[in-house]
């Protein structure tokens, strides 16, 4: 099963290597990372996702949670939350295809930021599910080049991850 | 009060009460040895490897219950000690360990001397930091000590870069009585109604065992636990780390479980209905083959760490606490629940199952041939050192088939008597580990039991003990082999031994007595005992035994890859009966 876990983690050198290393030298896999420090300076936030069965998964938020620098995390995929991913994908785009190129994007609520003669940038945020379809819409041989982010997470309703 | 960096990091040690550092100088702790010297209250014993410096601080940490401190320098410095951090860190063992480091504008660039303690470190300390200022040396080493002895314990490593223990900058120095981490808050006492209904557990069961673990002696956990065990009348069984939590000599207590444990602890783990586990973390040489582990239990389990719980076997009712105030707390229980429901006598309801237990004792799973009068068995030596020390000495053990007989056969009465390495088995671990026991504990006995390949291992501390006069007894049973792995080749390889045989020995007599101690060297069982005596009589000196044992002897009961606690092979001896 897939697990997003989001952590506030304290904003030290060394933080994001401790993560990193847990799952390796344990066996779990990362499917993505991201990381970058909130509002409060001295904390960073954490979105990872994996895989694992139940007893793999709950080895891994006991682990991250033993970790010094952890200082919260919650598994999102215990409850309702959203997910939002970015891309940045460059995409052939020659004068005839120019028009079905535009109106995928408009329909996918993309924005073009970068346009040459033989090609678009596109600009799209969503669910990973929403950015693979247009992946797939556009055709694999238009794409010259993908880069995603992975998804940050944010559990739905008023409580927030935070400092107590 | 204004100190320089490498005074601070002396002061910090006193001001936490440390007695004594083991280390090894070099040049990115040179500073900090020059504030050593010019102090008293720290006394720093010089070791001869870094591998040694943190096993004994590890000594004196299991056999003291307080943190042990080593010094090393930057780059081959810290790689040696790594060891002894992978040691300390696998069995849970509170130590702070401070590493030179190049100076910070160095760091980064292949600097001589220089490598990533950090991250050679992060995978097995609980914590460790790299101090970047002179200011953050006092907070730091109050995080590193708090973390090291609260929660599970385990070793830190600070690392320091030699410019930031540069004496000719001072600051102002003030240690922190108390430090808090929002980031760490280890369980202080368990869930209440948990509490309860593991005490309605074992007041129902027909068939309990306590399996206890190392986690009862680091959490200081041993007379509750005696009390209550006593009180509900089960059978207790430990692990090799638990050793001496509970009084082996007492009539509930069956010996230690799992790959060498007792036929009576393995079989009543595998017919039990409820397994109560106290600070013990179902390592796989206790457990056997997982599919197999106790299929008839409920499991209970008491651990201040939740990633030991439902780690490799499924637990159905879950404690997170400190063992000692758990066990209290379940005595309370247990005493108020009995007042209110007139209990059926539950004494009675244990009364088929201890039945069954004698019975299996009656197999007397650890006799061993005793008609030989010619060649000495490694288990009456220990028995001999058991009858020598009245069984009160602390034992250290290196690791092989020499550490199972001294587990089996020395009953251990007491908490912190028996010191070994068991979740890494480093050998080369009981000498230096014995010199942190016998600084410590200077008026009792300390014996190391060795075999000929572990005691190699860190011979040189043999100068360590003459230079600082730590009359330890070495009691090596030599048997000319990689014993433990030569067993493993008999039983599992058609004994091909392969490169098990330990050629070329030394004289290990001329050998102690060149590093200006006393050897000797014993062959025959008759001379045992007297030779054992003479030997703990000489009060001021190491004495190095080499006892000659028999060289095909092996460990049994033994439970193989794959099988389960009831499929135990026992001794051809244990049929005797
Ligand atoms: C050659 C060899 C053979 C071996 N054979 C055997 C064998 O036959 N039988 C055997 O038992 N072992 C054997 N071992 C040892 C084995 O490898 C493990 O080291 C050992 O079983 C682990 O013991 P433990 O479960 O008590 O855990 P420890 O490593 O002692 O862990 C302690 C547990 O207690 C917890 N804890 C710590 N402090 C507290 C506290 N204050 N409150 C609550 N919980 C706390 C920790 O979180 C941890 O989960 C052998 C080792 C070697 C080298
Ligand atoms: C540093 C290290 N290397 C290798 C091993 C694997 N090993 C476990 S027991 C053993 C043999 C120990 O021989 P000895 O010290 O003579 O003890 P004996 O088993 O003969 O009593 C070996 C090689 C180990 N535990 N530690
Ligand atoms: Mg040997």
């Amino acid at each position: 099963m897939r697990h997003i876990i989001s952590i506030l983690i304290e904003n030290e050198a060394g933080a994001l290597s401790r993560v990193a290393g847990l799952f390796s030298a344990r066996g779990y896999n990362i499917e993505s990372l991201t990381v970058a420090p909130t509002e409060d300076g001295s904390l960073s936030r954490m979105t990872l996702v994996t895989r694992g069965n139940n007893e793999i998964v709950e080895q891994i938020t006991k682990q991250l949670n033993k970790l010094i620098d952890v200082v919260k995390l919650l598994d999102l995929s215990d409850g309702e939350h959203i997910e939002r991913e970015m891309m940045l994908i460059k995409i052939r785009a020659e004068r005839a295809h120019r028009g079905e190129i535009t109106s995928l994007v408009e329909i996918f609520r993309g924005r073009i930021i970068d346009v040459t003669d033989a090609s678009y940038i596109v600009e799209m945020t969503g669910s990973p599910a929403k950015l693979d379809a247009f992946i797939k819409a556009v055709h694999e041989e238009m794409v010259v080049e993908v880069v995603r982010t992975g998804p940050s997470g944010i559990a739905r309703g008023a409580k927030g991850l935070v400092l107590s | 009060m204004e100190l320089s960096g490498a005074e601070i990091v002396v002061q910090c040690l006193k001001d936490e009460g440390v007695e004594y550092v083991f280390g090894y100088p070099g040049g990115a702790v040179l500073h900090i040895y020059d504030a050593i010297f010019q102090q008293s209250d720290v006394k720093h014993l010089l070791v001869r490897h870094e591998q040694g410096a943190v096993h004994a601080a590890d000594g004196l940490a299991r056999s003291t219950g307080k943190p042990g401190v080593a010094l090393v320098t930057s780059g081959p410095g810290a790689t040696n000690a790594v060891t002894g951090i992978a040691t300390a860190y696998m069995d849970s063992i509170p130590l702070v360990v401070l590493t030179g480091q190049v100076a910070t504008p160095f760091i980064g660039s292949d600097a001589f001397q220089e490598v990533d303690t950090v991250g050679i470190t992060r995978p097995c300390v609980k914590h460790n930091f790299l101090i970047k200022r002179v200011e953050d040396i006092a907070t730091t080493m109050k995080k590193a000590f708090h973390l090291a002895t609260s929660g599970r314990p385990g070793p830190v490593v600070v690392d320091i870069p030699k410019d930031v223990t540069d004496p000719r900058i001072t600051i102002p120095y003030h240690y922190p009585t108390e430090i808090k981490m929002r980031s760490y808050n280890p369980a202080v006492r368990g869930h209440q109604g948990q509490i309860r209904r593991a005490v309605e557990l074992m007041l129902e069961a027909h068939s309990p065992i306590f399996y206890t673990g190392g986690g009862v002696i680091l959490g200081e956990g041993s007379e509750a636990l005696i009390a209550l065990v006593r009180e509900l009348n089960v059978p207790i069984t430990s692990t090799l780390m638990g050793l001496g939590s509970y009084p082996a000599s007492d009539r509930q207590f069956l010996g230690m479980l799992g790959m060498h444990g007792t036929y009576e602890a393995n079989m009543a783990m595998h017919e039990a209905d409820l397994v109560v586990a106290i600070g013990a973390r179902f390592d796989d040489r206790v457990t056997g083959h997982i599919e197999k582990f106790c299929p008839h239990a409920r499991i209970i389990h008491v651990d201040i760490d939740p990633s030991s719980i439902a780690k490799t076997v499924r637990v159905d009712l879950p404690i997170v606490g400190p063992v000692r105030s758990v066990l209290q707390d379940m005595l309370k229980q247990m005493r108020s629940l009995k007042q209110k429901q007139q209990q059926p006598n539950h004494h009675a309801t244990l009364q088929a199952w201890w039945q069954k237990i004698e019975q299996w004792r009656g197999m007397h799973c650890l006799r061993y041939d005793r008609s030989n009068h010619e060649v000495i068995k490694p288990q009456y030596a220990v028995e001999t050192l058991h009858k020598v020390t009245g069984g009160d000495a602390i034992i250290c053990s290196d690791v092989g088939q020499h550490q199972m007989f001294a587990a089996q056969f020395y009953p251990f009465e007491q908490p912190r008597r028996w010191i070994n390495s068991g979740g890494l088995g480093t050998m080369g671990f009981g000498l230096p580990a014995a010199m942190g026991c016998k600084v410590a504990h200077p008026e009792r006995e300390v014996a190391v039991v060795t075999g000929e390949g572990s005691i190699q291992m860190c011979i040189q501390e043999l100068a360590t003990c003459k230079q600082y006069d730590l009359p330890i007894k070495i009691i090596l049973l030599n048997n000319g082999y990689l014993g433990m792995v030569r067993q493993w080749q008999e039983f599992f390889y058609d004994s091909r031994y392969s490169q098990s045989y330990v050629e070329a020995l030394p004289d290990f007599v001329q050998l102690a007595q060149s590093y200006g101690h006393v050897g000797m060297r014993i062959e025959r069982p008759g001379d045992l005992e007297a030779a054992m005596q003479e030997a703990f009589s000489m009060k001021d000196r190491l004495v190095f035994m080499d006892i000659i044992v028999d060289p095909k002897e092996n460990v049994y009961p033994m439970i193989a890859a794959g099988k389960g606690h009831h499929e135990m092979v026992l001794s051809p001896d244990s049929e005797l009966v």
